[in-house]
């Protein structure tokens, strides 16, 4: 399985016709897609276009009815969350699931969480490898803390910073288990222009410094179009469009989808 | 203690990681721990002695339960009878094979995660008052077990009596000599519980009390986590009821029935729940209450009542008193006795300037 990766020309995720219904809701049908090595891939669509589920389903959150979906070469469709976070996927969420009672700092922490490995006993005694352990991590923990500007609110409680804030720590907590492919769920929803041009530098920080694989989720057009490399058009719940922004954008089918149809011949 | 931070600057992470960051802070445990240790055990007699070994013995239970409750946000109304698992499985080894305390201890700790563990299999599926039921019926289906299996309960009273601990030849009878036998368990399981709570383990287990679907997306077993806790919590529950066996001399189911439970689930909550000083604050007053309510109606009673009446209100008397007080704790501050102590500290962090 693993040399498809390498010779696949770094497709990092790839989904294969994957469907998803809850009931009779036709949630998700039939949607392939590959997300590059290296690049910002979006995902773009209406309201109950399934774009969420289609995280939800990469993250293990939901497992598909049918395709499959494979990180670099690891298939992945029925693999639990926990252990897909482990194989190097991080991801955040539309609605902020930060730990609220705990400082930034833990919460980044907890972002490690998957690569520490102090066992109860040690944890108890807190001596040697656990307290080296804690340490090392804190110090990883603390680049980040740069990295995002954090420093003041290292010791603050995650539930008590305005909401800005709050999105950014939930990166920074993605961030912390040093993934190799980032699903963002909407990260610059319900944020000021000030705020998503902040938010937007750090993305493109995180693709173009760390060389992390970016898979997002957006409703800000400008946004989109300005830094994603790929993007998917999805209607309910089918892939409608794929392409760089410019093709997305000028795709006939794309503009229907947003606007609606019309009498008229010519929409564009 | 009441400390400013101002002029100690941390140069490394392991400073800042500390459990006492501070010098004084670090000066005020000593002093708490010469007190303790020292102080207290030249200058009181056994009667209070043994009381403060009752509070040792709670905080132990006490700690037990909060790093469940309070930590993991897992209920349990089954504490009592973990309690009752280790203090039987201590007895039976401590009088069938001779074991010494150092074995008995951990042993019956270890047993009782090891049921506490099987009790929490459910906690995967069902929350809150659900769970709380299943561990209600753990409690009275331990209780059960242990009352109708002679092997275990030793025969017809369902008592065992227990050997005194003995300390390199050296047999722990009165209660000045029990109190640091209990004190050191006390502190180990203290320090431990906040070695936990600082550590991988015990991030995981707040995770999973605040954000579940979060903390398994980051990659947390939340299965696991769960069991983890239930067993970590059951063990402290375990050596809690040694401990109790070890004080009174004898195990009997009867002192590991579902009032006890409740009553440490009322040492948490009071206390406050995710703390580790607020178990323990939480365990001074439960313990306490009855006895200082009791001193000062013995005292102060027979002006309104004469003495013959006296001992017969006095037992009712002392539930009203206690169960009063703990409704009017819960409503001055609902996040416990710790947040009280935390509110005190900070209003004098500033003091006497505070703004």
């Amino acid at each position: 399985m693993n040399d498809t990766a390498g010779s696949g020309g770094g497709v990092k995720l790839k989904i294969d016709g994957v469907a998803k219904n809850f009931g009779g809701v036709r949630a998700v049908s039939g949607v392939s897609a590959e997300v590059q090595e290296g690049e910002i891939f979006a995902i773009i669509g209406p309201n109950g276009a399934g774009k969420t589920t289609m995280l939800n389903m990469i993250s293990g959150f939901y497992h598909p009815d049918d395709g499959s979906i494979s990180f670099e070469g690891t298939n992945i469709t029925e693999t639990k969350p926990s252990e897909i976070a482990a194989l190097g996927i991080a991801r955040t969420f539309q609605n902020i699931a930060l730990f609220r009672g705990l400082s930034v700092l833990d919460n980044l922490m907890l972002g490690r969480n998957v690569l520490m490995k102090t066992g109860v006993l040690s944890a108890f005694m807190y001596w040697g490898p656990a307290q080296r352990e804690e340490v090392e991590h804190r110090a990883r923990c603390e680049e980040i803390i740069d990295f995002l500007k954090l420093n003041d609110l290292r010791k603050t409680p995650a539930g008590a910073l305005a909401y800005g804030l709050q999105k950014r720590v939930e990166l920074g907590r993605a961030l912390a288990a040093e993934p190799r492919l980032l699903l963002l769920d909407e990260p610059m929803a319900g944020m000021n222009q000030e705020e998503k041009e902040d938010m937007v530098r750090y993305v493109l920080d995180v693709n173009q410094e760390w060389g992390t694989t970016i898979a997002l989720i957006e409703h800000d057009m400008g946004v989109v179009m300005d830094i994603s490399d790929h993007v998917m058009v999805m209607d309910m719940g089918e892939k409608i469009s794929q392409g760089t922004p410019d093709a997305v954008r000028a795709d006939p089918k794309v503009i229907e989808a947003y606007l609606g149809t019309t009498d008229h011949k010519e929409v564009a | 203690m009441f400390h400013r931070e101002s002029g100690y600057f941390k140069t490394t992470y392991q400073a800042d990681m500390g459990l006492y960051p501070l010098p004084i802070a670090r000066y005020a445990i000593v002093a708490i721990a010469a007190l303790f240790f020292i102080l207290l055990p030249a200058v009181l007699d056994g009667y209070y002695l043994s009381i403060i070994n009752l509070v040792a013995i709670a905080i132990v239970g006490a700690l037990g339960l909060n790093i469940l409750v309070g930590f993991t946000g897992q209920i349990s109304i089954g504490h009592a009878a973990f309690m009752s698992v280790g203090a039987y499985t201590a007895a039976n080894l401590a009088t069938k094979l001779d074991l010494p305390f150092w074995l008995t201890l951990p042993a019956g700790g270890a047993m009782a995660a090891f049921i506490g563990i099987l009790v929490g299999i459910p906690s995967l599926r069902i929350k809150g008052l659900y769970l709380a039921i299943a561990t209600l019926a753990a409690q009275f289906i331990i209780e059960w077990i242990i009352n109708h299996t002679p092997t275990i309960s030793g025969g017809v009273a369902a008592s065992i009596e227990m050997p005194r601990p003995n300390f390199f030849g050296m047999e722990l009878a009165t209660q000045a000599e029990l109190y640091y036998f209990l004190m050191v368990i006390a502190v180990i399981a203290i320090v431990g519980a906040l070695n936990l709570i600082r550590s991988r383990i015990g991030r995981s287990f707040i995770a999973i009390r605040d954000q579940e679907i979060a903390a398994e997306i980051i990659g947390i077993n939340v299965f696991k986590t769960k069991l983890i806790a239930f067993g970590i919590s059951s063990f402290y529950a375990g050596v809690c009821g040694v401990m109790y066996t070890y004080y009174l001399g004898v195990a009997n189911y009867e002192n590991f029935q579902l009032i006890t439970s409740i009553d440490y689930l009322a040492m948490v909550i009071i206390g406050g729940l995710g703390s580790v000083l607020g178990s323990i604050f939480g365990a001074i007053f439960i313990t306490m209450l009855p006895i200082v309510i009791r001193l000062l109606m013995e005292t102060f009673g027979s002006i309104f009542i004469d003495d013959a009446a006296l001992a017969q209100v006095i037992a009712q008397f002392r539930l009203i008193i206690f169960g009063g007080l703990i409704i009017l704790f819960l409503v001055v501050e609902p996040d416990g006795l710790a947040k009280l102590w935390q509110n005190i500290r900070n209003y004098f962090r500033f003091w006497p300037f505070s703004y």
